[in-house]
């Protein structure tokens, strides 16, 4: 039994299952909700089960079909790749709960098929081992964010999904073309054989330059952040919480993959980290002034998360002397991130669909009204303020503590300050949710489905303030941080 | 063998100018095809790089997959401009598009 | 299972669950609520009781949980933290009475008694820390429970205090961030110890950078205990209800402030070397100066809070400036003020409320012959005033006492200056009150009378401050009686001051 789960190829369930139950969800319409709320639930185990496998035996390398590289294309997972699968699964969780009682009937037949085509393709890019792969899951993800995220209809929506959709197909070409200069480069496209073979040369640098200003684009890392806000403000609360949480964090991830294996150890130059420690610092305050000065609940959240994603870009520089500290730091806060920014997202569904809108200004009691949002709300925010003991406390006080080390005081006194306004625009709702609004609203039911999958994600990303050692310990699988290349 | 890459490295750039510089989205969509088919050209034309008989078949292998990238992208892109301008008249994105 | 290593855990549970069920409850289940609230108050007091008892007989209680490698969370009680903790649940048990009687009618009183239980757990929290991590969340954590109750009334006053009292200590909460993690890189630990720990061992070209720690914590504690010039929140959060004035506003949240500038003077950085980096001296002075500041301040308030607000501004320094003066008999004076100035300035408090309530007094121009309608009620209030003047037998004379004997005993005669020019001070801001309730004619009708039958006002209401006043005197007459705070506060005095 035992050796049946060991050996059972997981990853192979990770991306197929959600393929597949999308697929169903698109034929038979009528059992769509059940269909994906129970290919979701499967997927999470699968997460599981493959977190017991690479716990046991260390790093995953599956080759599909037997093929192997540099024809066949090769799965791979370790720490990091299981920490974004457990951080998808968390959220898709959440999420798909969430989304049971959000969608009404005719909605429904077009969310479910989507997001589980988006859930495997998130899943497939966690576990890709080439850059070429990469490119395919980076741009069927982004396709069927775009579409989720023009699901409502209505103008702003829809403009909002079609600046995404520009952004988002414009990145990856930029990527790709990058890739075809590796492979013309070096002959593959296999990660860990690229880091064997590519050596620092002009085709690497530009090779770099492209892949980075794509990803850059496609995280919106300011100053390419134009995008995100109003695609994420206006999209269904569901969807949005699914991209603030994991979609911007995907392109990340490929980001740092890439420098730790391929980049990093070529262009050790510390112009480049500078400099995207000076992007990750701009975007800290120029996200959370834009989300302080805000008077709509969702585009709030969505500039919050241009200053969050900030926080993970200010790794790089701290890394070139402290490589494991400062990206560990880093995942945690992406991962605390997404729980927080998915429940958040999903708390101001409730207060939307309670209250028929999102000025902050007339939020009208929800704190007495509609406790749960607010509570949910208010955890959230807790994390994303950086408050003990939430996970997000973690996350910066790991990446203070290196930053003290290291005596770069001009990321102590941004990340204090960051901290400072998130905390000044998350209280700014609070306050407002215990006051009455000058005139009484009309006020609508919020299904406990709803209401408690916000307020279960938002308690998480609270409680991953107390798992700091078991989760640190599973990232650190394969050691993807480390110096040395990884072994297969 | 470069005169073709160049060609390619050409088009990106020509797609890249019309996607910033046109407000209409049918131009913007065209132009990202446009881009599209540069970087499939610098793939198939870098695909003979060692000079053998036998040209290297993993580009062909990606340009295939990225063509059917591509049109599904197209179609998805085509469909929510058709949707926009139903919704606005107007098949532009305008800086003053939110209320 | 060692009851030793669970206790400081359950002294923190049972007040955050019942907070926690009391959320859930609807709003019409009064008996539920308060029989839950009832029973934490007591379990919890019972609870320190059994540490108290412990501790005193030398059992160690602690209990720990890896945060991160090398980072615990720590729960300890030692004597510094009993005291701490024997008030907060006294008062606590004390004030859930009184503010089931306050608020009854009023709306979202489930809300009000779950985020009460939690600035209690909060507290406690912040007593039984065992490092300055720890410390810190719960000091975090007291921040977020308090912000519901300042505003609970959601009104846009209301809001606005709110929204100043975190402008204030988030941004405390941020430079303690700083200085603890600073601080923590320095020594790979932030574990309090008495006579502080291993910092002194530390080279003498860190020193600057322990000044400047020094200082990132001080401000940090500085602003919930308001210290000069971060004491602007205090006045603006009395818009909240009685009870979160009295216990919150005079106890926990100041007095965590306070707690926390003794633990990092004693157990972080310890009282001689402190003394050596030369930061106790302008601690002593800021302490003395914001003394005076408030007093004169309390003298133009007409506003009865107000002027309460300033007057404890005032009061909590002498914690602070106790544990400047780096004597071991000023540390007496200024740790067993923590519990002095807690029992009267709560009595006063409970009282203010009283007239509130009853009468619809607000203001002390208002206040003429009071003592006459409510004559229980006033002569609570004014032992509290006397104890605050430091007129003997009361707890504030004792907390006097030692604070000028101490500063003599290390030559820092000055203290003695302000200690006199203070006691001045909070006479004429009391003396005028008493002698408006008790000699003035009442007025025909009082702002806005509540009937109460026979009685002055509800029973609920006139009990805590009774015992909270008799508590104050008790301290005073008593204060040579076994586990009297002043016995406590000899064996912290001990602990930090002589080594074993």
């Amino acid at each position: 039994m035992e050796v049946v789960f060991k050996e059972f190829p997981w990853v192979a369930v990770l991306i197929l299952l959600p393929l597949l139950g999308g697929i169903v969800c698109f034929l038979f319409s009528g059992i769509a909700k059940f269909t994906g709320l129970m290919t979701v639930f499967f997927t999470a185990l699968s997460v599981l089960g493959l977190g017991w496998q690479i716990f046991d035996n260390g790093v995953y390398r599956h080759a599909v079909g037997g093929w192997g590289a540099p024809l066949g294309i090769d799965l791979y997972a370790d720490g990091l790749s299981l920490l974004m699968l457990a951080a998808t699964a968390f959220v898709a969780l959440g999420v798909s709960v969430y989304s049971a009682g959000y969608f009404e009937r005719g909605y429904s037949t077009r969310f479910w098929p989507i997001w589980l085509f988006l859930l495997g393709a998130l899943n497939a890019l966690f576990l890709t081992a080439d850059i070429f792969n990469l490119y395919v899951t980076l741009e069927l993800m982004g396709l069927a964010a775009v579409a989720l995220a023009g699901l409502a209809g209505g103008k702003n929506a829809l403009t909002g999904a079609m600046r995404y959709l520009l952004a988002t197909l414009l990145g990856s070409l930029v990527y790709l073309l990058g890739v075809a200069l590796l492979y013309h480069g070096f002959g593959t496209v296999d990660i860990t054989l690229l880091a064997q073979r590519a050596e620092a040369s002009p085709v690497i640098w530009a090779a770099f330059g492209l892949i980075a200003a794509g990803l850059m684009l496609k995280t919106a890392l300011f100053p390419l952040h134009f995008w995100l806000p109003p695609a994420h403000g206006s999209a269904p609360p569901p969807v949005s919480a699914l991209l603030s949480a994991l979609v911007v964090k995907a392109s990340f991830y490929i980001l740092l993959r890439l420098w730790l294996e391929i980049f990093g150890p070529l262009v050790s130059n510390t112009d480049v980290s500078t400099l995207f420690g000076l992007l990750g610092a701009a975007a800290i305050l120029w996200g959370s002034v834009q989300a302080l000065r805000q008077t709509r609940l969702k585009l709030m959240i969505a500039y919050s998360t241009v200053a969050q994603i900030g926080y993970l870009f200010l790794a790089f520089p701290l890394a070139t002397a402290a490589g494991v500290a400062a990206w560990s730091a880093a995942m945690y806060l992406a991962f605390s991130h997404a729980l927080a920014k998915a429940a958040m997202f999903l708390a101001a569904g409730n207060m939307l669909r309670f209250g028929g809108h999102d000025r902050i200004s007339d939020l009208d009691r929800v704190v007495q009204r509609l406790p749960l949002a607010a509570a949910a709300f208010a955890l959230a925010g807790m994390s994303i303020m950086g408050l003990p003991p939430s996970g997000g406390f973690i996350g910066k006080w790991l990446m203070l503590e290196v930053a003290i080390k290291q005596g770069r005081w001009e990321i102590v006194i941004v990340m204090i300050l960051g901290g400072l306004l998130a905390a000044a625009y998350i209280f700014k709702v609070l306050g407002h949710t215990f006051t009455q609004a000058p005139s009484p609203h009309e006020s609508k039911a919020v299904p406990a489905s709803m209401e408690w999958s916000a307020l279960l994600l938002a308690i998480a990303a609270v409680l991953l303030g107390f798992l700091a050692i078991p989760v640190l310990s599973l990232l650190n699988i394969g050691n993807p941080f480390g110096i040395s290349e990884v072994t297969p | 063998m470069y005169f073709y890459a160049l060609i390619g490295v050409g088009l990106f750039s020509v797609g890249l100018y019309a996607l910033i510089n046109y407000a209409h989205l049918l131009r913007k969509i065209l132009a990202l095809n446009v881009m599209g088919s540069g970087i499939f050209l610098i793939l198939i034309a870098l695909a003979k790089r060692t000079g053998e008989t036998q040209p290297d078949v993993v580009p062909h292998a990606m340009v295939i997959t990225g063509i059917v990238v591509a049109v599904s992208a197209t179609a998805l892109a085509l469909t929510l401009m058709l949707k926009l301008a139903a919704e606005t008249g107007r098949a532009e994105l305008s800086e003053k598009d939110r209320d | 299972m060692n009851w030793n290593t669970w206790l400081p855990v359950l002294v923190v549970i049972s007040s955050m669950l019942p907070g926690l069920i009391i959320f859930g409850l609807a709003e019409h289940r009064v008996r539920l609520r308060t029989i839950l609230n009832l029973f934490g108050a007591v379990v919890k007091l019972f609870l320190v009781g059994w540490m108290l008892w412990g501790v005193y007989h030398g059992q160690h209680f602690e209990t720990r949980l890896m945060l991160l490698p090398g980072l615990e969370l720590v729960l300890r009680a030692g004597p510094l933290s009993l005291m701490f903790i024997t008030l907060s649940s006294i008062l606590w048990l004390v004030t859930t009475i009184y503010a089931i009687a306050y608020l009854e009618d009023s709306p979202n009183r489930s809300r009000f008694f779950g985020f009460f239980s939690l600035c209690v757990t909060a507290t406690i929290g912040v007593a039984l820390a065992g490092n300055l991590i720890t410390f810190l969340l719960f000091y975090e954590l007291l921040t977020l429970a308090t912000y519901p109750l300042v505003v609970h009334r959601g009104t846009e006053e209301a809001r606005r205090a709110g929204q100043s009292y975190l402008r204030y200590t988030i941004f405390g909460g941020a430079l303690l961030l700083i200085g603890t993690v600073w601080l923590y890189s320095l020594t790979g630990t932030l574990e309090f110890a008495p006579q502080g720990g291993f910092l002194s061992e530390i080279g003498a070209e860190h020193h600057t950078s322990l000044i400047i720690i020094f200082a990132l914590l001080i401000a940090g504690f500085g602003v919930k205990a308001a210290l000069f010039p971060l004491h602007g929140w205090l006045p603006k959060a009395m818009v909240a209800p009685a009870p979160v004035s009295a216990l919150l506003h005079a106890v926990a949240v100041v007095k965590a402030g306070a707690f926390g500038i003794v633990r990092v003077v004693y157990d972080v950085f310890g009282v001689e070397f402190a003394t050596d980096l030369g930061v106790t001296g302008p601690l002593a002075w800021l302490a003395a100066f914001t003394i005076i500041y408030g007093s004169l301040r309390a003298l133009f308030q007409d506003d009865l809070k107000r002027r309460l607000a300033y007057s404890t501004i005032s009061q909590v320094s002498y914690i602070a400036l106790g544990v400047a003066i780096a004597g071991p008999i000023a540390a007496i004076g200024g740790i067993i003020h923590l519990v002095h100035q807690g029992l009267m300035k709560i009595t006063l408090f409970f009282c203010a409320g009283n007239l509130a309530e009853t009468l619809g007094i607000h203001k002390i121009s208002e206040m003429n012959g009071v003592g006459k309608r409510m004559p229980w009620t006033m002569a609570a209030f004014t032992i509290g005033a006397f104890g605050m003047i430091g007129a003997p037998p009361i707890a504030g004379f004792v907390s006097k006492w030692y604070l000028g004997t101490g500063a003599l005993e290390v030559g820092q005669g000055w203290v003695l200056i302000v200690l006199a020019g203070s006691s001045l001070l909070n006479a004429a801001y009391f003396l005028p009150i008493l002698h408006r309730a008790w000699f003035r004619d009442p007025p025909n009708n009082w702002p806005h009378e509540h009937d109460f039958g026979r009685k002055e006002t509800a029973w609920p209401l006139l009990f805590p401050p009774i015992v909270t006043a008799v508590l104050a005197l008790a301290a005073g007459i008593l204060a040579s009686a076994p586990f009297s705070p002043l016995e406590w506060g000899q064996i912290v005095a001990q602990r930090e001051f002589y080594k074993p």
